[in-house]
Protein backbone atom coordinates (compact mmCIF):
# COMPACT_ATOMS: atom_id res chain seq x y z
CA UNK A 1 0.00 0.00 0.00
CA UNK A 2 0.85 3.72 -0.68
CA UNK A 3 -0.61 6.72 -0.50
CA UNK A 4 0.51 9.04 -2.60
CA UNK A 5 -0.86 12.55 -2.63
CA UNK A 6 -4.96 12.65 -4.65
CA UNK A 7 -5.42 8.58 -4.17
CA UNK A 8 -8.72 7.48 -3.98
CA UNK A 9 -8.53 6.29 -0.78
CA UNK A 10 -11.68 4.38 -0.15
CA UNK A 11 -10.70 2.34 -3.72
CA UNK A 12 -6.88 1.71 -1.70
CA UNK A 13 -8.29 0.80 1.39
CA UNK A 14 -10.66 -1.93 0.03
CA UNK A 15 -8.43 -3.18 -2.93
CA UNK A 16 -4.96 -3.28 -1.26
CA UNK A 17 -4.24 -7.03 0.39
CA UNK A 18 -5.09 -7.14 4.12
CA UNK A 19 -1.89 -7.96 5.31
CA UNK A 20 -0.15 -4.83 3.34
CA UNK A 21 -2.82 -2.27 4.96
CA UNK A 22 -0.44 0.32 6.95
CA UNK A 23 -2.11 2.41 8.97
CA UNK A 24 0.92 3.80 10.08
CA UNK A 25 1.73 5.73 7.41
CA UNK A 26 1.76 9.20 8.07
CA UNK A 27 0.73 10.68 5.04
CA UNK A 28 -2.26 8.89 5.95
CA UNK A 29 -3.16 11.61 8.33
CA UNK A 30 -1.22 14.64 6.58
CA UNK A 31 -3.91 13.90 3.52
CA UNK A 32 -6.94 13.08 6.17
CA UNK A 33 -7.60 9.88 4.51
CA UNK A 34 -7.24 7.10 6.99
CA UNK A 35 -11.02 6.15 7.50
CA UNK A 36 -11.71 3.70 4.96
CA UNK A 37 -8.56 1.99 6.13
CA UNK A 38 -9.66 1.66 9.59
CA UNK A 39 -13.32 1.03 8.53
CA UNK A 40 -12.18 -1.88 6.72
CA UNK A 41 -10.01 -3.48 9.71
CA UNK A 42 -12.77 -2.81 12.37
CA UNK A 43 -15.10 -4.89 9.46
CA UNK A 44 -12.23 -7.65 8.58
CA UNK A 45 -9.77 -8.08 10.70
CA UNK A 46 -10.41 -5.93 13.67
CA UNK A 47 -6.69 -6.69 15.61
CA UNK A 48 -4.89 -7.00 12.78
CA UNK A 49 -0.73 -7.51 12.12
CA UNK A 50 0.72 -5.67 10.00
CA UNK A 51 4.38 -7.10 8.86
CA UNK A 52 7.04 -4.76 7.44
CA UNK A 53 5.29 -1.71 7.92
CA UNK A 54 7.04 1.26 7.82
CA UNK A 55 7.07 1.59 11.16
CA UNK A 56 7.88 -2.40 11.59
CA UNK A 57 5.42 -5.04 13.21
CA UNK A 58 3.08 -4.27 14.75
CA UNK A 59 -0.58 -5.25 15.97
CA UNK A 60 -3.50 -2.56 14.94
CA UNK A 61 -6.12 -2.51 17.96
CA UNK A 62 -9.43 -0.84 15.72
CA UNK A 63 -12.11 -1.87 17.79
CA UNK A 64 -13.58 0.84 20.84
CA UNK A 65 -13.37 -2.21 23.46
CA UNK A 66 -10.56 -3.95 22.64
CA UNK A 67 -8.66 -0.37 22.86
CA UNK A 68 -10.32 -0.02 26.37
CA UNK A 69 -9.08 -3.93 27.20
CA UNK A 70 -5.54 -3.26 26.22
CA UNK A 71 -6.19 0.02 28.30
CA UNK A 72 -6.79 -1.55 31.29
CA UNK A 73 -4.00 -4.07 31.39
CA UNK A 74 -0.99 -2.12 32.18
CA UNK A 75 0.33 -5.25 34.18
CA UNK A 76 0.49 -7.26 30.33
CA UNK A 77 0.57 -4.04 27.74
CA UNK A 78 3.14 -1.83 28.90
CA UNK A 79 4.69 1.54 28.24
CA UNK A 80 7.53 1.26 29.63
CA UNK A 81 10.20 3.55 27.48
CA UNK A 82 13.03 0.99 27.63
CA UNK A 83 10.53 -1.80 25.84
CA UNK A 84 9.50 1.13 23.09
CA UNK A 85 7.41 3.50 25.27
CA UNK A 86 4.20 4.93 24.23
CA UNK A 87 4.73 5.64 20.31
CA UNK A 88 4.97 3.30 17.35
CA UNK A 89 7.99 4.90 16.92
CA UNK A 90 10.91 2.59 17.58
CA UNK A 91 13.76 5.25 18.62
CA UNK A 92 17.23 3.35 19.28
CA UNK A 93 17.49 2.76 22.67
CA UNK A 94 19.90 6.06 24.22
CA UNK A 95 17.27 8.12 22.82
CA UNK A 96 14.11 5.89 24.83
CA UNK A 97 13.35 8.69 27.32
CA UNK A 98 11.27 7.93 30.46
CA UNK A 99 8.54 10.07 31.55
CA UNK A 100 5.59 9.25 33.94
CA UNK A 101 3.52 8.53 30.60
CA UNK A 102 6.36 6.01 29.77
CA UNK A 103 6.32 4.21 32.94
CA UNK A 104 4.14 1.07 34.35
CA UNK A 105 2.92 1.12 38.02
CA UNK A 106 3.67 1.46 40.88
CA UNK A 107 6.62 4.50 39.45
CA UNK A 108 4.67 5.36 37.42
CA UNK A 109 1.96 6.35 40.06
CA UNK A 110 4.14 8.01 42.50
CA UNK A 111 5.16 10.38 39.57
CA UNK A 112 2.02 11.25 38.23
CA UNK A 113 0.34 11.79 41.76
CA UNK A 114 2.96 14.89 41.89
CA UNK A 115 1.66 16.92 39.54
CA UNK A 116 -1.91 15.65 39.28
CA UNK A 117 -3.02 18.38 42.10
CA UNK A 118 -2.84 21.40 39.70
CA UNK A 119 -5.76 20.55 37.84
CA UNK A 120 -7.96 19.28 40.89
CA UNK A 121 -11.33 20.71 40.82
CA UNK A 122 -10.50 24.02 43.26
CA UNK A 123 -7.48 24.44 40.86
CA UNK A 124 -9.27 24.46 38.18
CA UNK A 125 -11.86 27.04 39.60
CA UNK A 126 -8.78 29.30 39.99
CA UNK A 127 -7.59 29.44 36.66
CA UNK A 128 -11.06 30.14 34.86
CA UNK A 129 -11.11 33.47 35.61
CA UNK A 130 -7.54 34.14 33.51
CA UNK A 131 -8.62 31.91 31.20
CA UNK A 132 -11.50 33.54 30.41
CA UNK A 133 -9.99 36.98 30.83
CA UNK A 134 -6.91 35.73 27.99
CA UNK A 135 -9.36 34.45 25.80
CA UNK A 136 -11.56 37.79 25.48
CA UNK A 137 -8.09 39.48 24.77
CA UNK A 138 -6.82 36.88 21.80
CA UNK A 139 -10.26 36.68 20.39
CA UNK A 140 -10.99 40.66 20.77
CA UNK A 141 -7.44 41.40 18.40
CA UNK A 142 -8.67 39.17 15.68
CA UNK A 143 -9.21 40.97 12.38
CA UNK A 144 -12.57 41.58 11.11
CA UNK A 145 -13.52 40.65 7.02
CA UNK A 146 -9.54 39.39 6.63
CA UNK A 147 -8.16 36.37 6.01
CA UNK A 148 -6.15 35.03 9.19
CA UNK A 149 -4.30 31.57 10.62
CA UNK A 150 -6.49 31.05 13.20
CA UNK A 151 -3.75 27.74 14.16
CA UNK A 152 -1.13 30.99 14.66
CA UNK A 153 -3.69 33.39 16.12
CA UNK A 154 -6.09 31.69 18.67
CA UNK A 155 -4.97 27.91 19.17
CA UNK A 156 -1.14 28.17 19.66
CA UNK A 157 -1.11 31.69 21.51
CA UNK A 158 -3.86 30.79 23.88
CA UNK A 159 -2.41 26.81 24.74
CA UNK A 160 0.89 28.49 24.94
CA UNK A 161 -0.26 31.37 27.28
CA UNK A 162 -1.87 28.25 29.42
CA UNK A 163 1.02 26.40 29.45
CA UNK A 164 3.35 29.00 30.76
CA UNK A 165 0.74 29.77 33.41
CA UNK A 166 1.21 25.77 34.66
CA UNK A 167 4.79 25.74 34.36
CA UNK A 168 5.05 29.66 35.73
CA UNK A 169 7.33 29.98 32.62
CA UNK A 170 8.32 33.70 31.35
CA UNK A 171 5.54 35.17 29.29
CA UNK A 172 7.64 36.87 27.03
CA UNK A 173 9.46 33.58 26.33
CA UNK A 174 6.32 31.34 25.64
CA UNK A 175 7.31 31.17 21.77
CA UNK A 176 10.12 28.35 22.84
CA UNK A 177 7.25 26.10 24.69
CA UNK A 178 5.68 25.94 21.25
CA UNK A 179 8.86 25.35 19.19
CA UNK A 180 10.61 22.73 22.01
CA UNK A 181 6.72 21.01 21.80
CA UNK A 182 6.81 20.66 17.82
CA UNK A 183 10.04 19.57 17.84
CA UNK A 184 9.60 16.47 20.51
CA UNK A 185 7.13 14.80 18.83
CA UNK A 186 8.19 15.85 14.88
CA UNK A 187 8.49 12.61 12.72
CA UNK A 188 12.13 12.45 11.53
CA UNK A 189 10.79 11.75 8.37
CA UNK A 190 8.49 14.45 7.66
CA UNK A 191 10.91 16.78 5.96
CA UNK A 192 11.71 19.14 8.73
CA UNK A 193 13.96 20.55 11.20
CA UNK A 194 14.31 17.30 13.23
CA UNK A 195 15.64 14.94 11.07
CA UNK A 196 17.65 12.42 13.47
CA UNK A 197 17.39 12.12 17.09
CA UNK A 198 20.16 13.55 17.53
CA UNK A 199 19.41 16.97 16.33
CA UNK A 200 15.80 16.34 18.49
CA UNK A 201 17.97 15.96 21.53
CA UNK A 202 20.21 19.00 20.02
CA UNK A 203 17.06 21.08 20.20
CA UNK A 204 15.20 19.98 23.71
CA UNK A 205 18.98 20.19 25.55
CA UNK A 206 18.64 24.03 25.84
CA UNK A 207 14.59 22.66 27.38
CA UNK A 208 16.70 20.99 29.91
CA UNK A 209 18.86 24.20 30.49
CA UNK A 210 16.31 26.24 30.68
CA UNK A 211 13.81 24.27 33.19
CA UNK A 212 16.99 23.18 35.65
CA UNK A 213 17.58 26.98 36.26
CA UNK A 214 14.15 27.19 36.86
CA UNK A 215 14.23 23.92 38.86
CA UNK A 216 16.91 24.82 41.30
CA UNK A 217 15.00 28.55 41.60
CA UNK A 218 12.16 27.20 43.00
CA UNK A 219 13.44 24.04 44.80
CA UNK A 220 15.14 26.80 47.41
CA UNK A 221 11.61 28.91 47.70
CA UNK A 222 8.50 27.08 49.58
CA UNK A 223 6.55 24.98 47.37
CA UNK A 224 4.37 27.03 44.75
CA UNK A 225 1.60 25.83 42.15
CA UNK A 226 3.00 25.54 39.33
CA UNK A 227 4.32 22.16 37.67
CA UNK A 228 8.15 22.41 38.06
CA UNK A 229 7.48 23.64 42.15
CA UNK A 230 5.36 21.04 42.62
CA UNK A 231 8.32 18.48 40.75
CA UNK A 232 10.90 20.27 42.43
CA UNK A 233 9.32 19.65 46.10
CA UNK A 234 7.55 16.40 45.24
CA UNK A 235 8.61 13.06 47.45
CA UNK A 236 8.45 10.95 44.13
CA UNK A 237 10.32 13.65 42.07
CA UNK A 238 12.22 15.65 43.96
CA UNK A 239 15.51 13.98 42.23
CA UNK A 240 14.60 14.10 39.19
CA UNK A 241 16.61 16.86 37.99
CA UNK A 242 20.07 14.63 38.28
CA UNK A 243 18.67 12.43 35.71
CA UNK A 244 18.52 14.47 32.57
CA UNK A 245 16.97 12.12 30.53
CA UNK A 246 14.22 11.49 32.35
CA UNK A 247 13.54 14.87 33.33
CA UNK A 248 12.91 15.69 30.08
CA UNK A 249 11.16 12.70 29.59
CA UNK A 250 8.89 14.56 32.14
CA UNK A 251 9.06 17.78 30.39
CA UNK A 252 8.36 17.07 27.66
CA UNK A 253 5.26 15.11 28.27
CA UNK A 254 3.80 18.06 30.32
CA UNK A 255 4.95 20.42 27.75
CA UNK A 256 3.30 18.52 24.80
CA UNK A 257 0.02 17.22 26.54
CA UNK A 258 -0.75 20.45 27.83
CA UNK A 259 0.15 22.19 24.83
CA UNK A 260 -0.49 19.74 21.51
CA UNK A 261 -3.39 18.47 21.70
CA UNK A 262 -5.65 20.84 22.98
CA UNK A 263 -4.32 23.73 20.42
CA UNK A 264 -5.46 20.73 18.09
CA UNK A 265 -9.11 20.58 19.06
CA UNK A 266 -9.16 23.97 18.97
CA UNK A 267 -8.75 23.96 15.19
CA UNK A 268 -10.38 20.86 14.24
CA UNK A 269 -13.64 22.12 16.76
CA UNK A 270 -14.03 24.90 14.24
CA UNK A 271 -13.11 23.12 11.45
CA UNK A 272 -15.66 20.93 12.67
CA UNK A 273 -18.41 23.07 13.13
CA UNK A 274 -17.66 25.12 9.39
CA UNK A 275 -17.97 21.62 8.12
CA UNK A 276 -21.22 20.82 9.91
CA UNK A 277 -23.34 23.96 9.12
CA UNK A 278 -26.29 22.44 10.73
CA UNK A 279 -24.59 21.66 13.57
CA UNK A 280 -23.35 25.52 13.99
CA UNK A 281 -26.95 26.42 13.34
CA UNK A 282 -27.96 24.61 16.67
CA UNK A 283 -25.16 26.02 18.01
CA UNK A 284 -25.98 29.45 17.36
CA UNK A 285 -29.37 29.09 18.59
CA UNK A 286 -28.57 27.52 21.72
CA UNK A 287 -25.32 28.22 22.52
CA UNK A 288 -25.65 26.00 25.94
CA UNK A 289 -24.69 23.27 23.74
CA UNK A 290 -21.37 24.26 24.39
CA UNK A 291 -20.85 21.77 27.19
CA UNK A 292 -21.36 18.75 25.45
CA UNK A 293 -20.36 19.73 21.92
CA UNK A 294 -16.90 20.15 23.92
CA UNK A 295 -16.33 16.48 24.48
CA UNK A 296 -17.75 15.77 21.09
CA UNK A 297 -15.01 18.03 19.32
CA UNK A 298 -12.38 16.22 21.25
CA UNK A 299 -13.67 12.90 20.27
CA UNK A 300 -14.25 14.40 16.66
CA UNK A 301 -10.50 15.43 16.19
CA UNK A 302 -8.84 12.63 18.02
CA UNK A 303 -6.08 14.71 18.78
CA UNK A 304 -3.66 11.72 19.64
CA UNK A 305 -4.10 9.20 17.01
CA UNK A 306 -2.45 6.69 18.47
CA UNK A 307 -0.75 5.27 22.01
CA UNK A 308 1.21 2.17 21.94
CA UNK A 309 1.94 -0.31 24.44
CA UNK A 310 4.64 -3.72 24.04
CA UNK A 311 3.35 -7.06 25.20
CA UNK A 312 5.28 -8.25 28.41
CA UNK A 313 3.21 -11.52 28.45
CA UNK A 314 1.55 -14.42 25.68
CA UNK A 315 -1.54 -12.86 25.53
CA UNK A 316 -5.18 -12.59 23.43
CA UNK A 317 -7.23 -9.20 22.55
CA UNK A 318 -10.05 -10.34 20.07
CA UNK A 319 -9.22 -13.71 19.57
CA UNK A 320 -5.87 -13.17 18.52
CA UNK A 321 -2.81 -14.35 19.65
CA UNK A 322 -0.49 -11.47 21.12
CA UNK A 323 3.14 -12.84 22.03
CA UNK A 324 5.33 -11.30 24.29
CA UNK A 325 7.25 -8.50 22.56
CA UNK A 326 4.90 -7.66 20.43
CA UNK A 327 3.84 -3.93 19.43
CA UNK A 328 0.38 -3.36 20.23
CA UNK A 329 -0.99 -0.50 18.96
CA UNK A 330 -4.32 1.31 20.16
CA UNK A 331 -5.78 3.32 17.36
CA UNK A 332 -7.71 6.11 18.87
CA UNK A 333 -8.99 7.68 15.69
CA UNK A 334 -10.55 4.33 14.87
CA UNK A 335 -11.79 3.65 18.30
CA UNK A 336 -13.62 6.99 17.89
CA UNK A 337 -15.22 5.55 14.76
CA UNK A 338 -16.89 2.61 15.97
CA UNK A 339 -20.10 1.97 15.20
CA UNK A 340 -20.45 -0.54 17.86
CA UNK A 341 -19.52 1.62 21.17
CA UNK A 342 -20.82 5.29 19.67
CA UNK A 343 -23.84 5.85 18.16
CA UNK A 344 -23.70 7.32 14.27
CA UNK A 345 -19.65 7.44 14.91
CA UNK A 346 -19.03 9.02 11.54
CA UNK A 347 -21.24 12.25 12.05
CA UNK A 348 -20.57 15.36 14.44
CA UNK A 349 -23.51 15.26 16.73
CA UNK A 350 -22.60 18.54 19.13
CA UNK A 351 -26.06 17.81 21.72
CA UNK A 352 -25.52 13.53 21.55
CA UNK A 353 -26.06 11.85 24.07
CA UNK A 354 -23.11 10.90 26.61
CA UNK A 355 -20.53 12.70 24.36
CA UNK A 356 -17.71 11.82 27.05
CA UNK A 357 -17.48 8.21 26.01
CA UNK A 358 -14.85 8.48 23.81
CA UNK A 359 -10.90 7.18 23.22
CA UNK A 360 -9.14 10.58 22.92
CA UNK A 361 -8.10 10.72 26.37
CA UNK A 362 -7.50 7.06 26.86
CA UNK A 363 -8.33 5.22 29.68
CA UNK A 364 -7.08 3.41 32.70
CA UNK A 365 -3.89 4.77 34.68
CA UNK A 366 -2.55 6.89 31.93
CA UNK A 367 -5.89 8.70 31.34
CA UNK A 368 -4.89 12.13 30.38
CA UNK A 369 -4.34 13.74 33.54
CA UNK A 370 -5.80 17.35 32.26
CA UNK A 371 -8.73 16.24 30.78
CA UNK A 372 -11.35 18.38 32.65
CA UNK A 373 -8.72 21.53 32.34
CA UNK A 374 -8.53 21.07 28.22
CA UNK A 375 -12.39 20.47 28.37
CA UNK A 376 -12.28 23.90 30.41
CA UNK A 377 -10.24 25.98 28.39
CA UNK A 378 -12.29 24.83 25.26
CA UNK A 379 -15.53 25.69 26.81
CA UNK A 380 -14.47 29.21 27.47
CA UNK A 381 -13.41 29.31 24.26
CA UNK A 382 -16.41 28.80 22.48
CA UNK A 383 -18.60 30.51 24.85
CA UNK A 384 -16.48 33.52 24.19
CA UNK A 385 -16.56 32.98 20.46
CA UNK A 386 -19.90 32.30 20.64
CA UNK A 387 -20.58 36.26 23.06
CA UNK A 388 -18.33 37.93 19.60
CA UNK A 389 -18.77 36.11 16.56
CA UNK A 390 -21.74 34.88 15.27
CA UNK A 391 -20.18 33.54 12.25
CA UNK A 392 -16.57 32.27 11.11
CA UNK A 393 -15.64 30.67 7.72
CA UNK A 394 -13.11 28.53 6.79
CA UNK A 395 -11.74 29.85 3.66
CA UNK A 396 -9.56 26.33 2.69
CA UNK A 397 -9.04 23.05 3.95
CA UNK A 398 -6.55 23.34 6.65
CA UNK A 399 -3.03 21.83 6.27
CA UNK A 400 -2.14 18.76 8.09
CA UNK A 401 1.16 16.91 10.08
CA UNK A 402 3.14 14.67 8.72
CA UNK A 403 2.89 12.31 11.52
CA UNK A 404 1.13 9.24 13.07
CA UNK A 405 0.76 10.39 16.99
CA UNK A 406 0.08 14.22 16.67
CA UNK A 407 -3.02 14.62 14.75
CA UNK A 408 -2.00 17.96 14.18
CA UNK A 409 -3.68 20.77 12.16
CA UNK A 410 -0.34 23.15 11.13
CA UNK A 411 -2.46 26.09 9.15
CA UNK A 412 -6.09 27.06 9.11
CA UNK A 413 -7.53 29.94 6.90
CA UNK A 414 -10.10 31.45 8.58
CA UNK A 415 -12.31 34.80 8.21
CA UNK A 416 -14.75 36.43 10.25
CA UNK A 417 -17.36 38.33 8.68
CA UNK A 418 -17.24 42.24 9.91
CA UNK B 1 -36.46 -2.01 44.68
CA UNK B 2 -33.39 -0.54 46.78
CA UNK B 3 -33.77 3.65 47.34
CA UNK B 4 -30.78 5.31 46.78
CA UNK B 5 -29.76 8.40 47.37
CA UNK B 6 -27.35 11.23 45.78
CA UNK B 7 -26.17 14.19 46.95
CA UNK B 8 -24.79 16.61 45.03
CA UNK B 9 -21.71 18.87 45.84
CA UNK B 10 -24.18 21.67 46.27
CA UNK B 11 -25.95 20.11 49.01
CA UNK B 12 -28.86 18.67 46.20
CA UNK B 13 -30.50 15.53 46.88
CA UNK B 14 -32.07 12.62 44.58
CA UNK B 15 -33.23 9.97 46.02
CA UNK B 16 -34.20 7.05 43.12
CA UNK B 17 -34.79 3.43 42.95
CA UNK B 18 -32.09 1.67 41.40
CA UNK B 19 -32.86 -1.97 40.16
CA UNK B 20 -30.68 -4.92 42.11
CA UNK B 21 -27.86 -5.76 40.23
CA UNK B 22 -27.28 -2.26 38.47
CA UNK B 23 -24.23 -0.44 40.15
CA UNK B 24 -24.44 3.14 41.75
CA UNK B 25 -23.22 4.65 38.84
CA UNK B 26 -26.07 3.56 36.03
CA UNK B 27 -28.51 4.44 39.35
CA UNK B 28 -27.49 7.92 38.97
CA UNK B 29 -26.60 8.04 35.05
CA UNK B 30 -30.27 6.41 34.23
CA UNK B 31 -31.78 9.25 36.33
CA UNK B 32 -29.74 11.88 35.27
CA UNK B 33 -28.25 12.70 38.27
CA UNK B 34 -25.56 15.19 37.47
CA UNK B 35 -22.35 15.00 39.63
CA UNK B 36 -21.64 11.80 37.83
CA UNK B 37 -19.93 11.91 34.67
CA UNK B 38 -18.76 8.10 34.09
CA UNK B 39 -17.01 8.67 30.91
CA UNK B 40 -15.87 5.30 30.40
CA UNK B 41 -19.17 3.72 30.77
CA UNK B 42 -18.48 1.25 33.60
CA UNK B 43 -15.38 -0.38 32.65
CA UNK B 44 -13.57 1.57 36.47
CA UNK B 45 -11.01 3.30 33.90
CA UNK B 46 -11.69 7.07 33.94
CA UNK B 47 -12.40 7.45 37.92
CA UNK B 48 -15.09 9.90 36.72
CA UNK B 49 -17.96 8.35 39.17
CA UNK B 50 -16.10 8.62 42.26
CA UNK B 51 -19.08 9.05 45.31
CA UNK B 52 -18.48 9.07 49.30
CA UNK B 53 -20.09 6.40 50.45
CA UNK B 54 -22.35 7.55 53.87
CA UNK B 55 -20.47 6.49 56.94
CA UNK B 56 -23.25 4.19 58.04
CA UNK B 57 -23.06 2.23 55.10
CA UNK B 58 -19.32 1.75 54.27
CA UNK B 59 -19.68 -1.55 56.82
CA UNK B 60 -22.18 -3.02 53.93
CA UNK B 61 -20.63 -0.97 51.11
CA UNK B 62 -16.72 -1.69 51.57
CA UNK B 63 -13.65 0.02 50.69
CA UNK B 64 -11.79 -0.79 47.34
CA UNK B 65 -9.79 -3.73 47.73
CA UNK B 66 -6.19 -2.78 48.03
CA UNK B 67 -4.27 -3.42 44.76
CA UNK B 68 -7.22 -3.21 42.82
CA UNK B 69 -8.09 -1.54 39.59
CA UNK B 70 -10.81 0.30 41.64
CA UNK B 71 -8.06 1.41 44.55
CA UNK B 72 -5.24 2.25 41.99
CA UNK B 73 -7.94 4.48 40.13
CA UNK B 74 -9.43 6.27 42.87
CA UNK B 75 -5.70 6.91 43.69
CA UNK B 76 -5.61 9.05 41.02
CA UNK B 77 -8.50 11.02 41.20
CA UNK B 78 -8.90 14.24 42.88
CA UNK B 79 -10.12 15.02 46.57
CA UNK B 80 -10.49 11.44 47.27
CA UNK B 81 -11.06 10.98 51.28
CA UNK B 82 -11.12 7.47 53.29
CA UNK B 83 -14.83 6.86 52.18
CA UNK B 84 -14.48 7.26 48.23
CA UNK B 85 -15.49 4.89 45.90
CA UNK B 86 -16.13 4.16 42.31
CA UNK B 87 -19.56 3.75 42.11
CA UNK B 88 -19.56 1.67 39.23
CA UNK B 89 -18.11 -0.95 41.18
CA UNK B 90 -20.95 -0.86 43.71
CA UNK B 91 -23.00 -3.34 42.23
CA UNK B 92 -26.39 -2.88 44.42
CA UNK B 93 -28.61 -5.20 46.54
CA UNK B 94 -31.43 -5.65 48.01
CA UNK B 95 -29.59 -4.58 51.85
CA UNK B 96 -28.37 -1.72 50.08
CA UNK B 97 -31.84 0.00 50.73
CA UNK B 98 -31.67 3.79 51.82
CA UNK B 99 -28.09 3.92 50.97
CA UNK B 100 -26.51 7.69 50.48
CA UNK B 101 -23.96 8.18 48.79
CA UNK B 102 -21.87 11.90 48.06
CA UNK B 103 -20.86 13.43 45.15
CA UNK B 104 -17.21 15.46 45.10
CA UNK B 105 -16.38 18.90 44.21
CA UNK B 106 -15.56 17.48 40.56
CA UNK B 107 -14.82 14.75 38.95
CA UNK B 108 -11.63 14.28 37.11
Amino acid sequence: MNAPVQIDAATDAYSTPLDQIDVSNPRLYQEDCYFPYFERLRREDPVHYRKGGMYGDFWSVTKFKDIMHVETHPEIYSSEAKLGGISITDRPMEFRRSSFISMDPPRHDDQRRVVSPIVAPANLNNMSSIIRERTARVLDGLPRNETFDWVQDVSIELTTLMLATLFDFPVADRAKLTWWSDRATEDVNAGGIVNSEEKRLEILTEAVQVFTGMWHERAAKPPSYDLISMLAHGEATKNLVNDPAEFLGNLTLLIVGGNDTTRNSMSGGLAALCKNPSEYDKLRANPGLIPSMVPEIIRWVSPIIHMRRTAKADAEIGGKQIKAGDKVVMWYVSGNRDEESIDRPNEFIIDRARPRHHLSFGFGVHRCVGNRLAEMQLNILWEEIMKRFPRIELMEEPKRLYSNFIHGITEMKVRIPA
Amino acid sequence: MPRITYIEYNGTEHTVDVPVGKSVMQGAIENNIPGIDADCGGECACATCHVYVDEAWLGLVGLPTPGSQEASMLSFAAVTQPDSRLSCQINVTQAMDGLIVRMPEGQH
